[in-house]
């Protein structure tokens, strides 16, 4: 029996729950003995003027080794969107939490206190708090572009006629709130030049090679000259991608003094000055008919860009995946950026298609209150049909296989939806002032949407063991195992025998590495693919051992040997023999360059309870299908889900980013920043589902963002729908106390006094 | 100042500045670094470690407030023999982590909530670990490991 | 973050405690379990010179019965009061609040006379000893003195003690047989109450309606006067004067007074006995 689709206990955790790992704090390296360590000075202020620096009194502190500022750097400042951002802030400072110098210190315990001397004097600037500021341009962050919006794309003008057949119209602004992707790591790097003239970094990231290029890049080096390593790495979520500008600087200062530097930053650091993500403002506009047919769906976004615009995909994703699940006939979309003076905005879990799907799904519960029908329904009728794929949206997507109504009827069949209506209608009719709401969400989303492949080798050794490197830089997935379970079911190698490496670029020169959910879709598919080319090989040196023809040979994979086939009494060939015959090892070093984007779907239900006196809302259940091709090891495609479920449904109850008008952020620590934890949550119940893909070798999709993709409108629509007897029609995310019980008082049929 | 902490069994001594937090002496002065740091505020739990077997979090401890107390990290919990403890068990068996990060700080935290209360329920897991935070795992196969830690069956 | 350089002086009894303080005085900072100093000494809005720990004081751990009252020492940590039969039987709400404070990490180190000396209008134990007309003594180097809770409260994050005294004891009168309630209202289970009611003895203690813990004097009254729950509860905002803040408004916390005071007031009604 093949070992994929089994629930296999990952190889990673030994190390994990007896030592800790070794995350880049952890490192202990030969290298780094005799390290400086660092800290960046942040601006305090959200808009300012530099106009002094005055680093005497830091420099002459206890163990204070530098102090550097943009003035010392004399890097080019890097590209974000049309404008430039400097490694350190150069004159003005355009978000609190800016860098604005860096101190390095022989002990960790004197960096705060160096760090406090640094005299920077700003003049203030009026800060562009707000998207709203932004748009109305009367404060410029970048003066010489003449206007805070950096890009435009989609339609410039709309076409109101796309609505003139429609008998009803809804029209909604939903905000799409600045969150905190908060790795329980914070970043972390490490940096020591060699006396070979190469530089080292240990970085916290998802994409070593990535950051690889970036730094030689930045640092004006040969790629060959550095060399990145991510060790153990805790979370990334997207805002770990490549190499932070904090690094270059870093990478710079061990240069300049000739002292390994390590730098791992605060918590409260890490709040404001790792990117966030989301940060949209998106007004959908969807018409049809009263028997539920949608006509024409217009979504309008405005993605607040942060000080500086470094994911500007994100918008246009958004656009190219507006119409969801639904085969909408007319579709107009528009995306504008914009830059303020907050935290740059750059990938979180889903990336562009958590913002689509709230704004189309909160938009077929709004168009569903309208006409009196039930959101479920609503669906169903406006389903792209599964006969329908490969399905070409409106807006550029190629759907590969779906079968968006049988995930959203498992779901409902599971969590029992006719008697869940029937108990909030119980509830309505005793009065109870504990609401029970219902939130729908159907989604689909795109996985691997880069295309950039991947690449993977596979090593057989002449003692039978077989050692994979993958581009993919797997930091909590269990790829590790994931890729080990692959190759024991190709090779028929049992898995104790089988190394998985990854995240050094000087094992692995050239990769992409891990977002966006490409790593088994991509990276798989490249372990796939060199394990087909050894058993290819094998095959050959097996012929000529056993003198037969290949075509007669076959790899019994459930003993791991090669044998004549319909001879299986004769002579058999263990994976030693074969790799000693290569001459020592068999090799195959591939690049996975057949990648095309995958489109998970599926469904959730939430189940939530709104206490209208004090306007609580909580989450009761969450019935989940999300369906993402087959599965090769349950556990881990299960624990994927359930992380997603996590941030999706603290994004729609509690977590959001939140600034004062002139730019503070007033969630910069865990205390102020409310991080869901385990008592806000319920048990997650998981309905399976697997519908393949043909786009790559493996049949499969990405499963690392789909749940949050899914989570958040549903739970975001049903505490809608639990307020919706009361007259609520919309309210913002978060649905804190305030908001909810606001939105009651608004609506004048709160029952609390 | 000298400050001399019974770290696992096993008594480990130090100069160091008056302000050393407790993570900071296990970290550096005891070398195990299993025990990590996730904030500044008290808030997410990684540093959670037992302090005279009662779980607290090392970053807002004294290494001086524990002098001559008895410290268990995650790295004092398998046997000799290399025998997980029944909470490392359950949280591998239960995939109780992804990045393992919030992991040392969440299992003796557990560990702690268990000698307190063997065999809770899931809620009460939950209330219990609401000091620790998770980014990975949902904490839905952290409250299961909890569980199976206990001895009782998981219904997953 | 890392505490600013400070001299850490430790003290095994109140005596020694007492002799540290008169020598440091000013520059000096209590250290008990630490769960409020440690904090804001690591983001740096505290940097004493000198931190004294009473954590050794073992002679302040205790909860006893002396007469019409309950002796509390003020070293008890959250999680002895909160597990303490005495105190469950006697104080019941002290216990119950106790057990809410913080997680259980901070249950393990926090402690009541830490809390109280601290007087942060958001903490639940300064308005529970409130409500439940406790007594605080403090030792100095003039001797002891006690000092009402009604009187001990003066602002946010201040208290009418001398730097060179320790608060030692918190003294609370025996339940009567009224009944007793605790409703905290939070976003996440572990946040500070964003408003918090205490009830016992008929006397209603409010949690971050003001910089300092408050009575729900009108509630309290009009109960007294024969007022039903719902009608006293409604006055429960009355005379407040809570912080306005973009997550809870002023006004959204006067409501919650309202409604909560409402809630435990009828709990309270429920458990009354004899």
């Amino acid at each position: 029996m093949s070992i994929v689709g089994t629930r296999v206990v990952r190889r990673e955790d030994r190390n994990l729950i007896t030592g800790g790992g070794t995350y880049v704090d952890d490192l202990r390296e030969e290298a780094l003995a005799t390290a400086v360590h660092a800290v960046f000075v942040r601006s305090p202020v959200a808009h300012a003027r530099i106009t002094g620096i005055d680093v005497a009194a830091a420099a002459s502190a206890p163990g204070v080794v530098g102090v550097f500022t943009a003035a010392d750097l004399g890097l080019e400042p890097h590209e974000a969107g049309p404008v430039r951002e400097p490694w350190l802030a150069d004159g003005i400072v355009r978000y609190v939490g800016e860098p604005v110098a860096l101190v390095l210190t022989e002990e960790r315990y004197q960096l705060a206190d160096a760090a406090e001397l640094v005299d920077v004097d700003y003049d203030p600037l009026d800060a562009v708090a707000s998207i709203d500021a932004a748009l109305d341009g009367g404060t410029l962050l970048f003066p010489d572009t003449g206007s805070n919006i950096v890009q435009v794309h989609g339609m410039a003008e709309f076409d109101d006629t796309i609505f003139d057949d429609c008998e009803v119209v809804v029209t909604q602004t939903i905000l799409n709130p600045r969150v905190a992707p908060a790795p329980l790591e914070v970043r972390g790097a490490a940096c020591a030049w060699g006396e070979d003239g190469r530089l080292t970094v240990w970085l916290s990231t998802q994409n070593a090679q990535i950051a690889r290029s970036q730094l030689a890049g930045s640092l004006g080096v040969g790629e060959e000259t550095v060399r990145v390593i991510a060790p153990d790495v805790g979370g990334g979520f997207g805002a770990k991608i490549g190499a932070d500008p904090e690094a270059t600087v870093l990478g710079w200062a061990a240069k300049r003094t000739g002292r390994a530097v390590r730098w791992v930053e605060s918590r409260s650091e890490n709040l404001t000055a790792m990117t966030h993500g989301r940060a949209q403002r998106n007004t959908v506009t969807l018409g049809g008919k009263r028997d539920g047919t949608v006509l024409a769906y217009r979504l309008d976004v405005v993605q607040d860009s942060g000080a500086y615009p470094r994911a500007l995909f994100l918008p246009t994703l958004t656009e190219m995946m507006a119409v969801g699940v639904y085969r909408f006939p007319n579709v107009q979309t528009r995306s504008r950026a914009v830059v303020t003076n907050t935290t740059p905005i750059a990938a979180y879990r889903g990336a562009g298609r958590p913002e689509a799907t709230a704004a189309v799904e909160r938009a077929m519960d709004c168009f569903a209150a309208e006409i009196g029908m039930d959101p479920a329904e609503l669906r169903r009728i406006n389903f792209i049909r599964p006969e329908q794929f490969p399905y070409q949206t409106p807006t550029g997507a190629s759907y590969d296989t779906g079968e968006y109504a049988a995930a959203l009827d498992k779901v409902l069949d599971a969590a029992g939806y006719a008697e869940l209506r029937a108990e909030q209608r119980r509830r309505r009719e005793a009065g109870d002032p504990v609401e029970l709401g219902l939130g729908i969400a159907a989604y689909v989303e795109i996985t691997g949407s880069d295309a950039a492949g991947e690449s993977g080798r596979v090593d057989v050794h002449p003692d039978g063991s077989v050692v994979a490197w993958t581009g993919s830089s797997p930091h909590g997935q269990g790829l590790g195992t994931t890729l080990a379970m692959l190759l024991s079911d190709a090779l028929g190698v049992p898995l104790e025998k089988i190394t998985v490496r990854h995240g050094d670029t000087d094992e692995v020169p050239k990769a992409i590495g891990t977002f966006g959910s490409r790593s088994l879709q991509m990276g798989g598919s490249a372990i796939r693919q060199a394990a087909d080319e050894v058993i290819a090989r094998a095959r050959e040196l097996a012929a000529e051992l056993l003198e037969a023809a290949p075509d007669d040979l076959e790899l019994d994979v459930e003993r791991g040997v090669w044998q004549v086939r319909g001879a299986p009494s004769s002579t058999v060939l263990g994976w030693a023999q074969v790799a000693e015959a290569a001459g020592g090892k068999l090799s195959a070093d591939v690049w996975f360059g057949g990648a095309k984007p995958t489109f998970p779907f599926g469904a959730h239900l939430a189940v939530v309870e709104v206490d209208t006196e004090t306007g609580k809302a909580e989450l009761r259940r969450i019935v989940a299908v999300d369906d993402a091709g087959p599965i090769v090891n349950p556990l881990t495609f299960r624990g994927q889900r359930h992380g997603g479920l996590a941030q999706g449904v603290a994004q729609a109850l509690l977590e959001v980013v939140s600034y004062d008008e002139d730019g503070n952020p007033t969630t910069a620590t865990l205390a102020d920043y409310s991080f869901v934890t385990a008592a806000e949550l319920p048990d997650f119940e998981l309905v399976d589902m697997a519908t393949p893909t043909d786009r790559n070798l493996l049949g499969v999709k990405g499963i690392g963002e789909a749940a949050t993709i899914g989570s958040t409108p549903a739970v975001h629509n049903a505490v809608v729908d639990a307020l919706s007897a009361r007259g609520v029609r919309h309210l913002d995310m978060p649905a804190t106390p305030i908001r909810v019980w606001a939105a009651l008082e608004e609506a004048g049929k709160g029952s609390a006094r | 100042m000298k400050v001399s902490i019974e770290v696992n069994g096993r008594p480990v001594a130090g100069e160091v500045p008056d302000r050393t937090l407790l993570v900071h002496f296990l970290r550096d002065t005891a070398g195990l670094t299993g025990t990590n740091v996730g904030c500044d505020t008290t808030s997410c739990g990684a540093c959670t470690v037992l302090l005279d077997g009662e779980s607290v979090k090392s970053c807002t401890v004294l290494a001086a407030q524990a002098a001559g107390h008895a410290v268990t990290t995650v790295e004092g919990l398998e046997g000799s023999d290399g025998t997980l403890h029944p909470v490392q068990e359950a949280f591998r068996e239960q995939h109780g982590l992804q990045c393992g990060f919030c992991t040392p700080g969440m299992i003796m935290a557990a560990v702690s909530l268990l000698a307190d209360n063997p065999k809770p329920t899931r809620d009460e897991v939950r209330a219990g670990l609401e000091g620790n935070l998770c980014r990975c795992t949902g904490y839905h196969n952290i409250v299961s490991a909890v569980i199976d830690a206990s001895g009782q069956e998981v219904d997953r | 973050m890392i505490p600013a350089e400070f001299r850490y002086t430790r003290a095994s009894t109140v005596d020694e405690a007492l002799d540290l303080l008169a020598t440091h005085g000013d520059e000096a900072k209590v250290l008990a379990g630490g769960h409020s100093l440690l904090p804001l000494m690591k983001l740096r809005l505290a940097a004493p010179e000198y931190v004294v720990d009473i954590g050794p004081v073992g002679e302040l751990r205790y909860v006893r019965i002396e007469g019409d009252e309950v002796a509390i020492g003020a070293l008890s940590r959250y999680r002895d009061l909160a597990l303490d039969p005495v105190l469950l039987k006697h104080a019941p709400l002290l216990a119950e609040v106790s057990g809410s404070v913080g997680d259980r990490q901070v249950r393990h180190r926090g402690t009541i006379g830490g809390s109280l000396a601290h007087a942060d209008p958001a903490a639940d134990l300064p308005a529970a000893v409130l409500a439940s007309d406790a007594t605080l003594v403090a030792r100095g180097p003039d001797g002891e003195r006690r000092i009402p809770a009604a009187e001990f409260f003066l602002g946010p994050f201040t208290t009418p003690l001398d730097p060179a005294e320790l608060l030692t004891e918190v003294r609370v009168p025996r339940q009567t047989g009224a009944g007793w309630a605790f409703e905290k209202f939070t976003r996440r289970a572990i946040d500070w109450a964003m408003v918090g009611v205490t009830v016992t003895g008929g006397r209603v203690g409010l949690v971050n309606m003001g910089g300092v813990p408050l009575r729900a004097t009108a509630t309290e009254q009009a109960l007294a006067a024969g007022a039903s729950i719902e009608e006293a509860a409604a006055l429960a905002a009355e005379g407040t004067n809570p912080p306005d803040e973009p997550h809870a408004t002023a006004e959204y916390r006067r409501h919650l007074a309202r409604v909560l005071t409402r809630r435990a007031l009828t709990r309270a009604d429920a458990r009354r006995s004899g």
